[in-house]
C-alpha cells in the first residue's frame, strides 16, 4: 500500500525532498500553533525575545544548522559513531541523575550555562543507531545472545529514565520492538505484550475474577482448536474437565466450607496449575506441538490480570492511579486529576468542524489548558482549526510515517532500513501517545508531539534523528556497514 | 525476508490514525458537551446595574441620590483556598460569619437555587471604603469578584412616606416581572414603587472572557453583544422639602397627617405622615435590621397615613353637604334652620353648641351648626324629587364620587386607600331594607360610615378653592425625558355650579374671620385670607381626632391643606393652628415671630406617650425609635389609630404594608366594590349627643 506513495525512484540520488517538505510543513504549522497558544488578545501582535515562539524560532534555526551539518557529513560516520553516540548519551543521562534539574517532578534536565536540554531526547538517537548497527551485522539472527544484547541496549536507558522519574520518555523505548519485528522478531513478543495490556485493562475495568474467567473461556476454545488439529481432542476434553472439576470444586469449597477465606482467584489459579501439569505430562508422552506456547499465553494472560490489581494497588503511585481511573471513567474528577484532560477536550471539542480560526481560540488563550504549549499543544490545533484542521494534521503525520517506512524499504543496506523504521516508529509512538492523551484515549503521559511541542531538546532530537535517516537515504544504493 | 511485515506496521499506523480521527469526530462534531463547557469556561455575563434616577424637590433640591456599594460574588466551582483571616479583617466580619456565609451557599446549591458554575452573591453591600481595601486582595482569591451596586442615599431625614424605599425583589415578584433577576432591587413603596419603571433605568450586560483563575481577559466578541446600562430617569417632585420638614416638625410626637396641595395644578406640596422614620434606616443591609422594628412599632411609622388611613371627616364634611343641597336645589344660601342646642327628633338627639339661631347657610358653616345640617341633609335625601330615600342617598353619593371620594383618587404614590362612602345598598344590608333618613342622619355632620383619607380631604379643600374642579393630586411634577400621566394634567369636574362654591367659600372664610365668632379663628394669619373648616372625628376608644381643612388665599388660592391629628381633641385646638402655620410657612416663607408661641405649643404637644426612657442606647429598637425621631415603639397602651369612630387603619391598610414588603401592592387594591370598613360605627352604637362632637 505504501509503495505507491510518492514518486519513488530507487536509483535517484540526493535528498528526499518530499519528506523534507513534510518536515517543513509540520514544523511551520507547529510553530504557528505555538504562536497562537502564546498570543494574547489584549496585547495583540508582539515580538519579544524572551517569548516562547521567538525561542522556538531560534531552535528551528539551530535545527536547520544541524540538518545541514548532517547532510554534509558522511553516511558511514553514523554507523561508526553508533556506539560512541550511545555511550555519550548514557554519560549525559548519568550526569542528569547527578546534577540534573527537576521540572514537573521529573529530573530530566541538564543545564550547561544558559543552555538547558533533556539528554533523553538524544539517547533515542543513540539507541536507534546501536539497534540498527546490531541488527545489520552480517549473519544476524534472533538468538538468545542477540535478544540479550538488544534487551540490554533498550533497558539501560529505560532504567536511567525511570530513575529520572520520567515514565513517558521511558515507554518510548518499547517502540523499538516494531523495527525488530520488521527484521524477524517473533510476533509472540508483541502479541504477549498486547495480551498483557488487554488482561490488565480487563482486570481493572471488570475485576480480576471476571477478567480471568473470560480469558479461560477463550483458552478453552483455543485449546480445542490446537489439540483437535493434532488429533488429540480427547486430551483437550479431559484437560478441560479436570480444570472445571478442580477449579469449580475448590471455588465452591472456598465459598461454602471455608467461608471465602481465600481470594476467589486462588481456586482458579490452582485449577489452571493442575491442568497445566496434566498437559505437560501429555506433551512429554505424546510429543504434542504448540502446547508450550499455549500454556505461555494462558499463564501470561491470567497472570497479568491477577497481577494488575496488585500492581495497581501497591506499585503505582497515587497520581498514576487516579490518571488511570479517570481515563477509564472509574473516577470523575474534572477539577483534580481529570482536570488537564477535561480542559483539553473542552478546548478541542469547542473547535467544532471548522475551528475558531487562527489566533481566535479562547480556551487555549486563557490558560484553561495546562502545559498548552508543550504536552497539550494539540489543543490549539483542535480549537482553532477544528475537525478539518485536526484531520489534516493526523493525515499529514500518517503520510509522513508511511513515507518514512516506504523510504526505509528502499534502502539497500539493512542498517539504513532498520534505522528508518526506528525513526518512523519513534515519531509514531510520540504522535499516538500525545494525541490520544489530549483526547482522553490514553492516560496522561507527558511526552512531546514531534515538531509541535515547545522545546529545543525535543525539536533538535527529532530533527537530528530524521536528517540522519535522510542522509542515509541519499546513499540508499550503497551498502553501508 | 519478512518484507511483508511492513504492511502490518503500516496498517498499525493507519488504524491508530483512524481511531484518533473517529475520536476527534466524536469530540468535535458529534457531542455538544465540550462546546457547552467551553462557553461556561470562558464567558462571564456581568450585569451592569444602572444607577436609579435621582429625585429632586420642586425647588430643585436633591432629595434622593445614590451611593455605590459592592456585592462580593463567588463562582463556587472556582473558589480555592484563600487567606480567610485577611479576608475577614478586610471586610469586617468574623470567621464564624464567614463559615456561615459558605454554609448558606452550600445550602443554596443543595436546594438547587444556585449553581456551582454560576456567580452567586456571597457578601452583600460592602461599603466603598471596605471594597477599596479588599480590591487589592481580590486577585489572590480565585473565584471571587465584585459587582458594583448602587443604594439609595437620602439627603434629608424627611418624606420617608412619600419617597418609599427600595429592596430586593422577592421570588414571587420576579416570577411576575421577568425583567428582574435574583438580587435586583425594586421600589417597594412610595414613589420608588409607583415610578419604578422610570427610576430603575435599564440594566446592561457585558460579556467578558475570563481565564481559568476567573481573571477578566477582555471583552467577548469585541463587545458586539454588550448592552450599556441606561441610568434611571430623574424625577422632580412637586414637594417643597422645606415645607415638608416643617410639617414633620409640627407633627412630632403626634399621630396623624398633613397634606398640602396646590389647587391650580393638583401638585402635592407636602405630605406628612406621623410618626415617620428616617428613610436611611431602610437602605441596604440596615433594612433587614430596622424593617421588623418599624413593622412591629405600634405607632406604625411605615403606614402612610396621608393616603392609607381613613377617618370620618367630621364637620368638614358639612361643606360638601351644603354644596350638594345647593346643587340639588333643596337648600338655598338663605335657607335658615333653627337649632336648639342640637337636632332633635323624638328621642333622637344630635347635640350642638351655643350659637345664635336660626342661621343661614354661610353662618351654618361659620358656626358649624349640627342642627342646620340635620335638617338640610334629611331635606336633601328625603326630597320629593327622588323616588325614595334610597335614590336620594345614591344621588348624594354620586356627587361625592365626583369629588374623588369613595374611590382611589389616583395619587401617584403606591398603596393609596379608597376611603368609603356608603350607598343605599350598603344600608339595606346593614340596617335592613326599611331604613330612614333619620337612621343615617349622622352622615350630615360627617360622622357615621363615611371615611376619607387625608389626601381626599385636602383635595376637597382644593376643589372648593377652585370652585368646582380639581386635578388629581400628584407628587411627581416632572419626569426626565417623559411626560407625566394625563391624569395629572387635566382637570376633573364636580358638576356643581361655581356660584354655590362661592357661598361655601364665604362660610369657610367666616369660620376663620367671622367677627361674631367662628370655629376656626385660631387659623387666622395676618394678611392672608385663610378659609377653613374644623372637624372632629369621633373616637370612642380615646380622645377624638382633630381635623382641619383649609385653603388660602381665598382668591387665586395657592395652597389647600388638610390636617388630621389623632387623639388630639377639637379640630380648632390642634389641627387648625398646624394648618395655618403650614400656610404661613408656604406663602410667607417663614412664620411671624408673633405666632412663634403657637408653633412652640404645637411642637411641644405630644399624643404619643413616651413611657420608656432611653434605657439602653445601643438597643437597635431604641435606635430605630430615635431614627423615626417622633416615634415611640413602646408603652402606647392604646392603639392611637384604633378604628371605631376614629382613624381606621383597617386590615387592608396594615396588610398593604406587608404586601408592600412582598412587592405586591396591587393585591391590596382589590377591595370589593362596596366594602364595609373594618369597623364602622352606626348611630345607635355611637351616640353623638355631646356638644364637643360638633366642632
Amino acid at each position: 500500500m505504501f509503495s505507491n506513495i510518492g514518486v519513488s525512484n530507487s536509483y535517484r540520488k540526493g535528498v528526499d525532498w518530499l519528506t523534507v517538505i513534510l518536515y517543513i510543513l509540520l514544523v511551520a504549522f507547529g510553530w504557528s500553533n505555538l504562536y497562537a497558544a502564546n498570543y494574547n488578545p489584549e496585547v495583540g501582535l508582539q515580538f519579544s525575545l524572551s517569548s516562547e515562539y521567538f525561542k522556538q524560532l531560534m531552535w528551528i534555526g539551530v535545527s536547520a544548522v544541524f540538518a545541514g551539518i548532517i547532510m554534509l557529513s558522511d553516511s558511514k560516520l553514523f554507523v561508526e559513531a553508533a556506539w560512541p553516540i550511545y555511550g555519550a548519551s548514557l554519560v549525559l543521562l548519568t550526569l542528569v541523575l547527578l546534577i540534573g534539574k527537576e521540572v514537573y517532578g521529573a529530573k530530566s534536565w541538564l543545564a550547561i550555562g544558559p543552555i538547558q536540554f533533556q539528554p533523553a531526547e538524544f539517547t533515542k538517537i543513540g539507541a536507534a543507531l546501536v539497534i540498527s548497527r546490531l541488527m545489520s551485522r552480517y549473519g544476524f539472527r534472533f538468538d538468545i545472545k542477540q535478544y540479550a544484547t538488544l534487551a540490554a541496549v533498550i533497558l539501560v536507558p529505560v532504567g536511567y529514565i525511570l530513575l529520572q522519574n520520567d515514565t513517558g520518555s521511558a515507554l518510548v523505548y518499547f517502540v523499538f520492538l516494531l523495527p525488530m519485528f520488521r527484521e524477524g522478531l517473533t510476533p509472540h513478543i508483541l502479541l504477549l505484550g498486547t495480551l498483557c495490556l488487554v488482561g490488565a485493562i480487563a482486570a481493572l475495568l471488570l475485576g480480576t475474577w471476571i477478567a480471568m474467567l473470560s480469558l479461560l473461556v477463550l483458552s478453552v476454545v483455543a485449546l480445542q482448536v490446537v489439540m483437535s488439529r493434532q488429533g488429540h481432542s480427547k486430551t483437550a476434553l479431559i484437560a478441560i474437565i479436570i480444570g472445571a472439576v478442580v477449579g469449580g470444586g475448590l471455588t465452591l469449597a472456598n465459598i461454602f466450607l471455608l467461608g471465602s477465606r481465600y481470594p476467589v482467584e486462588f481456586p482458579v489459579l490452582i485449577g489452571l496449575a493442575v491442568v497445566s501439569v496434566y498437559l505437560i505430562v501429555m506433551v512429554i508422552v505424546h510429543r504434542l506441538r504448540n502446547i508450550w506456547l499455549f500454556l505461555l499465553y494462558v499463564w501470561v494472560g491470567v497472570g497479568t490480570s491477577f497481577a494488575a490489581g496488585f500492581v495497581f494497588e501497591h506499585v503505582l503511585i497515587e497520581h498514576q492511579r487516579t490518571r488511570i481511573n479517570v481515563l477509564f471513567g472509574i473516577e470523575d474528577d474534572p477539577l483534580g486529576a481529570g482536570y488537564n484532560v477535561n480542559q483539553s477536550m473542552i478546548a478541542i471539542g469547542s473547535g467544532g468542524l471548522l475551528g475558531k480560526g487562527f489566533l481566535s481560540g479562547t480556551q487555549t488563550k486563557l490558560n484553561f489548558v495546562p502545559k498548552q504549549t508543550t504536552d497539550f499543544i494539540f489543543c490549539t490545533v483542535g480549537e482553532e482549526w477544528g475537525f478539518i484542521g485536526s484531520l489534516a494534521l493526523v493525515g499529514t503525520y500518517l503520510f509522513f510515517f508511511l513515507r518514512l517506512i516506504h523510504l526505509a524499504e528502499q534502502q539497500h543496506s539493512v542498517f539504513s532500513r532498520v534505522y528508518g523504521y526506528c525513526v518512523a516508529c519513534v515519531f509514531f509512538f510520540h504522535f499516538t501517545i500525545n494525541i490520544c492523551m489530549t483526547i482522553g484515549l490514553m492516560p496522561v503521559i507527558g511526552i512531546p508531539l514531534p515538531f509541535f511541542s515547545y522545546g529545543g531538546s525535543s525539536l533538535w532530537g527529532f530533527s537530528v534523528m530524521l536528517f540522519i535517516f535522510l542522509k542515509l537515504d541519499t546513499d540508499r544504493n550503497f551498502l553501508i556497514r | 525476508m519478512y518484507e511483508s511485515r511492513k504492511y502490518i506496521i503500516g496498517s498499525l499506523m493507519a488504524v491508530m490514525a483512524l481511531i484518533i480521527s473517529l475520536r476527534l469526530l466524536y469530540v468535535q462534531i458529534i457531542t455538544n458537551e465540550y462546546r457547552e463547557a467551553a462557553e461556561m469556561n470562558s464567558r462571564r455575563k456581568v450585569v451592569q446595574y444602572p444607577s436609579r434616577g435621582l429625585i429632586f424637590d420642586r425647588n430643585g433640591k436633591l432629595l434622593v441620590s445614590n451611593q455605590a456599594v459592592y456585592d462580593i460574588m463567588i463562582v463556587p466551582k472556582e473558589v480555592k483556598a484563600f487567606d480567610s483571616t485577611e479576608f475577614c479583617q478586610t471586610v469586617g466580619i468574623d470567621i464564624e460569619t464567614l463559615r456561615q456565609l459558605f454554609g448558606d451557599i452550600k445550602t443554596q446549591i443543595r436546594r438547587r437555587r444556585a449553581s456551582i458554575h454560576k456567580p452567586v452573591v456571597f457578601l452583600r453591600q460592602l461599603s466603598g471604603e471596605r471594597y477599596a481595601m479588599l480590591q487589592e486582595k481580590l486577585y489572590k482569591m480565585s473565584g471571587f469578584y465584585a459587582q458594583r451596586r448602587t443604594l439609595r442615599k437620602y439627603e434629608y431625614r424627611a418624606a420617608a412616606n412619600v419617597l418609599g424605599y427600595v429592596g430586593e425583589a422577592s421570588e414571587s415578584y420576579i416570577k411576575k416581572h421577568p425583567y428582574y433577576a435574583n438580587g435586583d432591587y425594586v421600589g417597594i413603596s412610595g414613589i420608588e414603587s409607583s415610578y419604578e419603571e422610570y427610576l430603575r433605568g435599564r440594566k446592561g450586560v457585558n460579556y467578558l472572557m475570563v481565564d481559568v483563575l476567573g481573571r477578566t481577559k477582555g471583552e467577548l466578541y469585541e463587545g458586539k453583544y454588550d448592552t450599556a446600562a441606561i441610568s434611571g430617569q430623574d424625577l422632580t417632585l412637586s414637594l417643597d422639602i422645606d415645607l415638608q420638614m416643617y410639617g414633620e416638625k409640627l407633627m412630632q410626637g403626634k399621630t396623624g397627617s398633613i397634606v398640602a396641595i396646590r389647587p391650580q395644578t393638583g401638585e402635592i406640596l407636602a405630605m406628612v405622615s406621623a410618626p415617620s422614620y428616617d428613610p436611611s434606616l431602610l437602605v441596604g443591609r440596615d433594612r433587614s435590621k430596622y424593617f421588623p422594628i418599624l413593622t412591629n412599632d405600634p405607632n406604625k411609622p411605615l403606614f402612610n397615613r396621608a393616603i392609607q388611613a381613613w377617618y370620618p371627616p367630621g364637620s368638614t364634611f358639612k361643606t360638601l353637604n351644603a354644596l350638594i343641597g345647593l346643587d340639588e336645589g333643596t337648600v338655598t344660601p338663605e335657607t335658615r334652620y333653627g337649632c336648639a342646642h342640637g337636632y332633635t327628633v323624638g328621642k333622637f338627639h344630635m347635640g350642638c353648641h351655643g350659637h345664635a339661631s336660626p342661621l343661614n347657610l354661610r353662618q351654618s358653616i361659620q358656626h358649624s351648626c349640627n342642627g342646620y345640617y340635620g335638617h338640610e341633609f334629611r331635606d336633601l335625601i328625603d326630597n320629593k324629587k327622588f323616588k325614595n330615600v334610597k335614590e336620594g342617598l345614591d344621588t348624594w353619593k354620586d356627587h361625592l364620587v365626583k369629588f374623588g371620594l369613595g374611590y382611589k383618587l389616583g395619587v401617584d404614590i403606591a398603596n393609596e386607600n379608597r376611603g368609603f362612602i356608603p350607598n343605599s345598598a350598603y344600608y339595606d344590608k346593614t340596617m335592613g331594607p326599611n331604613w330612614t333618613s333619620l337612621g343615617v342622619v349622622s352622615l350630615s355632620i360627617g360622622q357615621g360610615e363615611i371615611l376619607l383619607t387625608p389626601i381626599q380631604l385636602a383635595n376637597v379643600a382644593a376643589t372648593i378653592a377652585n370652585k368646582g374642579w380639581f386635578i388629581t393630586p400628584h407628587i411627581v411634577h416632572k419626569i426626565e425625558g417623559a411626560q407625566t400621566d394625563s391624569l395629572y394634567r387635566y382637570p376633573r369636574q364636580t358638576g356643581i355650579d361655581t356660584a354655590y362654591f362661592s357661598v361655601v367659600k364665604d362660610g369657610m372664610e367666616l369660620a376663620v374671620w367671622g367677627t361674631d365668632g367662628g370655629t376656626a379663628r385660631v387659623a387666622q394669619i395676618p394678611g392672608i385670607r385663610v378659609c377653613g373648616k374644623t372637624g372632629t372625628a369621633q373616637n370612642p376608644h380615646g380622645k377624638d381626632h382633630s381635623i382641619f381643612m383649609c385653603f388660602a388665599p381665598k382668591e387665586n388660592t395657592e395652597i389647600a391643606v388638610s390636617v388630621f391629628v389623632e387623639n388630639a381633641g377639637f379640630g380648632a385646638t390642634w389641627a387648625a393652628p398646624i394648618a395655618s402655620l403650614m400656610i404661613e410657612k408656604y406663602i410667607n416663607g417663614s412664620v411671624d415671630p408673633k405666632r412663634k408661641y403657637l408653633e412652640d405649643r404645637i411642637i411641644a404637644m405630644r399624643t404619643i406617650q413616651d413611657t420608656n426612657g432611653a434605657k439602653d442606647k445601643k438597643d437597635p429598637k431604641k435606635e430605630a425609635a430615635k431614627g423615626n425621631e417622633r416615634g415611640n415603639d413602646t408603652g402606647a397602651a392604646k392603639q392611637p389609630s384604633s378604628p371605631t369612630g376614629g382613624a381606621s387603619t383597617p386590615a387592608g391598610g396594615i396588610e398593604g404594608e406587608e404586601t408592600a414588603e412582598d412587592i405586591e401592592p396591587e393585591s391590596e387594591a382589590e377591595i370589593e366594590p362596596e366594602p364595609a370598613p373594618a369597623m364602622s360605627p352606626t348611630p345607635t352604637e355611637n351616640p353623638i349627643e355631646t356638644e364637643e362632637n360638633v366642632q
